[in-house]
């Protein structure tokens, strides 16, 4: 099958006082049609940057992207102009945001808004717009839509905004919706609320969905494949079901013990991953995992490791000399 | 490929430990650092120095006296004796735009300090104090903005004049000056703690226990020195207008000593016949207020960074 | 969390009301956002007793942060109280920390009336509760060195006599929440989130408290470094005999750290319970709502999980629903929930829970 999808060695960077930032450091992936991807890291990993590098979205200056390419449906976007862009950007690709209020326009009503994008990408006529509306806002569940349309966005709660913005994203029957912590702002039971809606969707319109979130959990209900990022680089790939029971890389693992489960037995213990996350602005010669691993061995002091396996692991643990280190999730 | 097999072998001790990495800058540093980077405000802050510089030690180098009056010269343009020329009583005018920058400036940054001081604190209390203490505080604020501040200005000269001895005109127009321009100041203190007061870090001191007026000078004051500090430098070229002005209309100093306003005042009577009296004067205060205005400016840039967009 | 209990309560909060006065006061304010619509016909416009209506304007609304709540928490505990944003938990947390005064209730702390402590009681006092902050980028003082913010506590309670000794102590703290004391001159600014996060923490040893407040102490750490914090948390409690109170938003957070879980929703307790049996034996049904609602990371569990949904946000706690809050979004309401308040029932085993429908 053809890919949607295909980032390859991509690289970002963006220039501060203190020296340069290298955000995204040769990124790899393919998105399928219909697949929904989770790209995990933690903040400062460079998995935001990829997504809105991929939309072109990136500021510049301070950003930069110094390499790589992304095609979409076989087209290269970084040849693409502008104005191709925008054709892009809410049409075939859409995108859901984390904070809904700096996506909507607080000015202006919502009716305004959604209908817009309807009216410029599938050159709808006003009537016909604010029917497609009414029939999204009732897909994405939010009650009275013919009222709510004449609404502002501050008159929305938090979940209903993100909703507004999810029915703004899908309106074009989009290829690929990139939801970049679509649930990190709400509550736990807006989060499933929203989680079930975008499952919902994805079954319902086959739409591919990239899924940027630092939440296992919500990777693991909603996700069917993981991209681990970790200082700018993918370190593993995998099913969810691989990454969660059988992951590879040692950050993996350190993620998976040092968060608490609901379902975990009484005296199990959390297992941190010591030290800091990596600072962005130094040169990477090794794994930039390597002062806060456990199994780090003399090679990782002297190569950085290539991508081992089908799940293309970065990490020399997996070199077939290297000695033999089990994942155990339930010790301590 | 084959690699030799110590490679595989696990790392014994933990000799790479990643501590802080990032440059250690106070907030001076990294706001100087900002500043350095807006080449108005620098030529500005140059300007600036030498000016004060010039004011300072210039009329000691001066031959002439700035009262000294020489009615074999008079009303000559500039020339390599007199290098801004004379003015009707023949002084020179040099040693008079340099006696009048002394004056001015120092009645900008005597404005300015008051402004720094009473504002601060005004703004400080009422906006930490909060409720009806800051209703009452900032309603007085308002009613004295409601009075055109010229006007204000203009009576306080009047009246101080009358109780005040005579030759205490800087002193006057000092206390003239400041008693109205720490308004904004008081504002914008009031303002920003407000806003800061809800803040986390606030929060923190007053759980750990610490009392009301710690919290506002350790805590709130030092986190608006950006805001203060530009509303400062920005008070220095206008307190100098205001005083230019005050000359202009005869309030200002008392002759023989001259400030900027008042020698542009004087020359206004021989405009036609010698305009040069007026230019140099009028030019010494453009140059001085745009150079502050700049600085101004440009600190509010790098001082606080947010306030750009 | 705690290696043993006793069964001496260091604080009992009792019926405690906190209502914020409401910026608008003209007439009776509609809040904008989603009410539901058997809120707005059924439920009539509530009289303030005259108290509060000078509290807060005769007409304008009060919100009502936190609305009758009482607990104790027993020395040397983890109390969790966990909750949706705007559930009152934090307002809880600040009051007992004396940041608010209660509007009703009293909070006890080691049978001492706090509203009534004065003097160097109330000193003392304070001195033994803090509070561990949320953001660790705003609730640290930017102008500040590391130094002077751990040392700020000692300096205002007098806790070291000397420079010396102040320097002493502070090393000391910094060593405590694992920074390095050489770091004593750096600025926040210099740390990352986490060993910011650490500061705070060190802040609130410098007066060795007994019960410290941690309102949401790694949600704004990244996900690596939250189980450092909360380790050393559970180190610290054991080695300095702390109590903590731990308010949070993520259930599996407060499930792993506490010894017994308080869950709020708008702004009263709807059930208290041993951790060991949140999970395991939930009751209310906002309870078990928000138990199905955290993700599990472990998809083999997530794809045979029966969610429960919520309908709709919670109502605005300016007007809440009449008898239970929770009815509006409760899928087992009956028709008393709509009429009367539940009352507190005790299940047993420490646990007791606020429902009609059991």
């Amino acid at each position: 099958m053809e890919p949607l999808l295909q980032v390859s060695e991509l690289e970002v960077q963006f220039g501060t006082y203190a020296g340069i930032v290298k955000a995204v450091r040769g990124v790899d992936f393919k998105i399928f049609p219909g697949e929904v991807v989770a790209i995990v890291g933690e903040s400062g990993c460079g998995k935001s940057v990829t997504a809105q590098t991929i939309m072109r979205l990136i500021p510049s200056p301070p950003g930069k992207i110094t390499g790589g390419s992304v095609q979409f449906n076989g087209e290269e976007i970084f040849k693409k102009s502008e104005r191709q862009m925008r054709k892009i950007r809410g049409n075939t690709i859409g995108m859901i945001f984390q904070d809904p209020m700096t996506f909507l326009n607080p000015v202006l009503n919502i009716s305004t808004q959604v209908t817009e994008n309807l009216r410029v990408h599938k050159g709808m006529s006003i009537h016909q717009a604010r029917d497609r509306a009414v029939e999204l806002f009732n897909l994405v569940g939010i009650p009275e839509p013919k009222l709510r349309l004449k609404q502002y966005p501050h008159q929305f709660s938090g979940g209903m905004r993100q909703r507004v913005m999810i029915a703004m994203a899908i309106g074009c029957d989009p290829k690929l919706l990139i939801a970049d912590e679509p649930t990190t702002a709400l509550d736990v039971t807006i989060q499933a609320q929203i989680l079930e809606l975008l499952k919902e969707i994805k079954e319902r319109l086959d739409t591919a969905i990239i899924l940027i979130t630092h939440d296992l959990g919500v990777v693991a209900g909603l996700a069917e494949r993981v991209l681990v990022m970790y200082a700018g680089q993918i370190i593993e790939t995998g099913t969810i079901d691989e990454i969660f029971s059988t992951p590879a890389h040692p950050y993996t693992w350190g993620l998976l013990k040092s968060i608490p489960r609901l379902n975990m037995k009484k005296g199990q213990k959390l297992t941190p991953i010591w030290g800091q996350p990596p600072d962005l602005l130094s040169q990477l010669a090794t794994c930039p995992f390597l002062p806060r691993c456990d199994y780090a061995m003399e090679i990782c002091t002297r190569e950085m490791p290539e991508p081992f396996g089908r799940n293309l692991v970065k990490c020399w643990l997996k070199h077939p000399q290297a000695p033999h280190v089990q994942y155990n999730r339930e010790v301590s | 490929m084959k690699l030799s097999k110590e490679l595989f072998s696990f790392l014994q001790s933990k000799e790479i430990q990643v501590d802080i990495v990032r440059p250690s800058t106070t907030y001076w540093q990294d706001a100087w650092r900002r500043l350095k980077q807006n080449p108005v405000a620098i030529a500005s802050l140059i300007l600036i120095v030498l000016i004060i510089l010039v004011a300072i030690v210039g009329p000691l180098f001066s031959p002439y006296s700035y009262s000294a009056q020489n009615f074999d010269s008079t009303n000559q343009g500039p020339s390599a004796e007199h290098w801004f020329g004379t003015d009707g009583l023949g002084r020179d005018l040099f040693t008079r735009v340099l006696h009048g920058a002394r004056i001015s400036l120092s009645i900008g940054f005597v404005a300015s300090l008051l402004t720094l001081g009473v504002g601060v604190l005004y703004g400080g209390i009422a906006g930490f104090a909060g409720g009806r203490v800051d209703n009452i505080m900032m309603r007085f604020v308002d009613i004295m903005y409601s009075i055109p501040f010229l006007l204000w200005v203009i009576m306080m000269m009047v009246y101080l004049k009358e109780i005040l001895p005579e030759n205490a005109g800087l002193i006057s127009i000092y206390i003239a000056l400041g008693l109205v321009f720490w308004l904004p100041m008081a504002r914008i203190v009031r303002g920003q703690i407000l806003s800061l007061k809800e803040q986390e870090f606030i929060l923190a001191a007053h759980t750990i226990g610490a009392s009301r007026w710690r919290i506002l000078i350790r805590h709130l004051i030092p986190n608006c020195v950006g805001p203060i500090i530009v509303t400062a430098t920005l008070a220095i070229p206008e307190a100098i207008f205001t005083e230019a002005f005050l000359s202009f209309i005869g309030l200002g100093v008392s002759a023989p000593k001259a400030s900027w306003g008042m020698l542009a005042s004087d020359a206004l009577t021989s405009l036609k016949s010698y305009p040069h009296l007026l230019f140099f004067p009028a030019g010494a205060i453009c140059i001085t207020l745009l150079a502050f205005n700049f600085l101004g400016d440009g600190l509010r840039d790098s001082l606080d960074p947010k306030m750009r967009k | 969390m705690a290696q043993y209990l006793h069964d001496t309560p260091i604080l009992e909060v009792k019926n405690l009301k906190k209502y914020f006065g409401q910026r608008v006061s003209t007439g009776k304010t509609k809040h904008p956002q989603d009410e539901t619509p058997d809120m707005a016909s059924g439920d009539k416009p509530k009289i303030l007793p005259e108290k509060q209506k000078r509290l807060f304007g005769a007409g304008g609304g009060a919100v009502k942060a936190v609305d009758g709540v009482s607990f104790t928490i027993k020395t040397g505990e983890t109390f969790g109280l966990v909750g949706e944003s705007g559930c009152g938990k934090t307002t809880i947390g600040r009051t007992l920390v004396g940041l608010y005064k209660p509007t009703e209730g009293s909070v006890i702390y080691k049978g001492v009336d706090l509203s009534k402590a004065t003097g160097a009681l109330r000193i003392r006092n304070r001195r033994q509760m803090q509070m561990i902050f949320q953001d660790p980028y705003a609730s640290l003082n930017p102008r500040m060195t590391v130094g002077d913010i751990v040392g700020e506590p000692i300096d205002i309670h007098g806790l070291a006599s000397n420079k010396n000794e102040r320097q002493e102590r502070i090393q000391q703290i910094l060593d405590l929440v694992g920074l390095n004391p050489e770091h004593i001159n750096r600025y926040p600014h210099e740390f990352s989130g986490g060993q910011r996060q650490r500061i705070g923490i060190a802040r609130a040893l410098a007066v060795e408290p007994e019960l410290i407040v941690c309102d949401e102490p790694v949600s704004a750490v990244d996900v690596s470094i939250q189980a450092q914090i909360i380790n050393m948390l559970e180190r610290l409690q054991n080695e300095l005999d702390l109590t903590y109170m731990i308010i949070a938003h993520d259930l599996s957070m407060i499930k792993y750290v506490s010894d017994r879980v308080a869950v709020m929703y708008l702004g009263k307790i709807v059930e208290l319970v041993y951790s060991e049996n949140l999970y395991a034996n939930p009751q209310h049904p906002y309870t078990r709502a928000l138990l199905s609602a955290v993700p599990i990371a472990d998809p083999e569990v997530e794809r045979k999980r029966q969610r429960i949904i919520l309908e709709g946000d919670v109502p605005s706690p300016i007007n809440p629903p009449s008898g239970c809050y929770f009815h509006t979004r409760c899928s087992s309401a009956l028709p008393i929930c709509r009429e009367i308040e539940p009352e507190k029932t005790d299940l047993g085993d420490g646990q007791w829970v606020t429902c009609h429908n059991l």
